[in-house]
């Protein structure tokens, strides 16, 4: 049992990614596809934060603090710190196609997309 | 395929993935011990190889330089996107002014504004000491911006950021980025390397290329927020058909 707790939060990122790609999977509306994949991304923003996690770790800003003192993993948090301000403009891309597709379409539900003829 | 079967499916794929998953992290260290020691050698030597007091924008702005410069050009070419799929020139043309805010609400807004401006600037250059740089600097500076709309109207929002200049500093701040990296060629050195004056750790002027790169990217997310901004309004004001 005690395993299971060690790698509890591990768990944590893996539900939320499901829970992002039900969501992706059961979309009716284009809107809630584009959030649903960002609630998918942001798991693995809960998976590599926490595998840098280190119990009691300071955090690797040195102003106030010595070097040489323990602290939690920068280079996760420097990959995180790039990609939330892209996803931010990744989602922004996303819903501006879905504009697209509503005006050429006239609906938001991805069932009634009909828009490829083959 | 109907909805039901769908979901059966994708049950089916989950329950595949959960296992698959759990048998993957079951055997990671275990939560709170991390064991480095990339991070460790990271934590204890960019203070002096870099002069830099904070080890997160050292690693993403000269350490892993060339990955964030790629990070850099997904943002540009997603805006660029944005603007390519929404932006019409003949839109909004006759739209009027409408919405007047109360004195308060200006007056608040403003004084807002200025704060906000002085922090933001604050966050893009003080990246290399304290948690900030660039990108969360450059988020502050754009969304600021927006109380513009909100304490005059969409029209003087609009006189600002849908100027020339905002795209240029975009561009701008994208191929200082990539300047800078090409610099280093002429010293002989390999692309991104850290040439400048690394300056006292602790003084804003230190840890060289780094605070460099931060403005260069602070200039380009502030350019292209501002940008993501007004198109996205221009979408709402253009749908609702008020100006302010």
């Amino acid at each position: 049992m005690s395993q299971i707790a060690h790698i509890f939060p591990f768990l944590v990122a893996g539900w939320v990614f499901l829970c992002g790609l039900y969501g992706i999977a059961t979309s009716r509306h284009l809107v809630h596809t584009v959030i649903s994949l960002a609630v998918v991304q942001t798991s693995t923003y809960v998976l590599l934060l926490n595998i840098g996690f280190r119990t009691g770790g300071a955090a690797p800003v040195f102003a106030d603090i010595s070097p040489g003192i323990t602290t939690v993993d920068p280079i996760v948090q420097a990959l995180m710190l790039t990609d939330v301000v892209v996803e931010a403009t990744v989602m922004a891309l996303l819903l501006a196609m879905v504009v697209k597709a509503y005006e050429k379409a006239g609906t938001l539900s991805p069932d009634d997309l009909r828009l490829m003829r083959g | 395929m109907s909805g039901a079967w769908r979901i059966r499916i994708f049950f089916l794929a989950a329950a595949g993935f959960a296992c698959l998953y759990f048998l993957a992290v079951r055997n990671l260290p275990p939560w709170g011990h991390y064991r480095g020691p990339y991070g460790d050698v990271m934590a204890t030597s960019s203070v002096f190889q870099r002069h830099t007091t904070d080890v997160v924008n050292a690693i993403d702005y000269d350490y892993r330089g060339f990955d964030t410069l790629g990070e850099e050009f997904i943002l540009f070419t997603s805006v660029l996107g944005v603007m390519l799929l929404l932006r019409d020139p003949e839109k909004n043309k006759g739209i009027s002014r409408t919405g007047n805010m109360g004195q308060a609400t200006r007056f608040g807004a403003a004084g807002s504004y200025a704060a906000l401006l002085v922090f933001g600037l604050y966050m893009t250059t003080h990246g290399q000491l304290t948690p900030g740089g660039g990108f969360q600097g450059g988020v502050i500076l754009a969304t600021a911006s927006m109380l513009i709309y909100i304490a005059e109207d969409f029209r003087v929002f609009k006189r600002i950021t849908s100027h020339p200049i905002v795209e240029a500093l975009d561009a701008l701040g994208a191929a200082g980025y990539a300047a800078i990296g090409l610099s280093a060629f002429l010293f002989s050195a390999p692309f991104l390397t850290n040439w400048m004056p690394l300056g006292k750790t602790g003084d804003v002027f230190s840890s060289g290329t780094i605070a460099a790169i931060s403005a260069c990217v602070g200039l380009e997310v502030t350019a292209a927020f501002l940008m993501l901004g007004y198109t996205y309004l221009e979408e709402i004001v253009s749908e609702t058909g008020e100006g302010g």
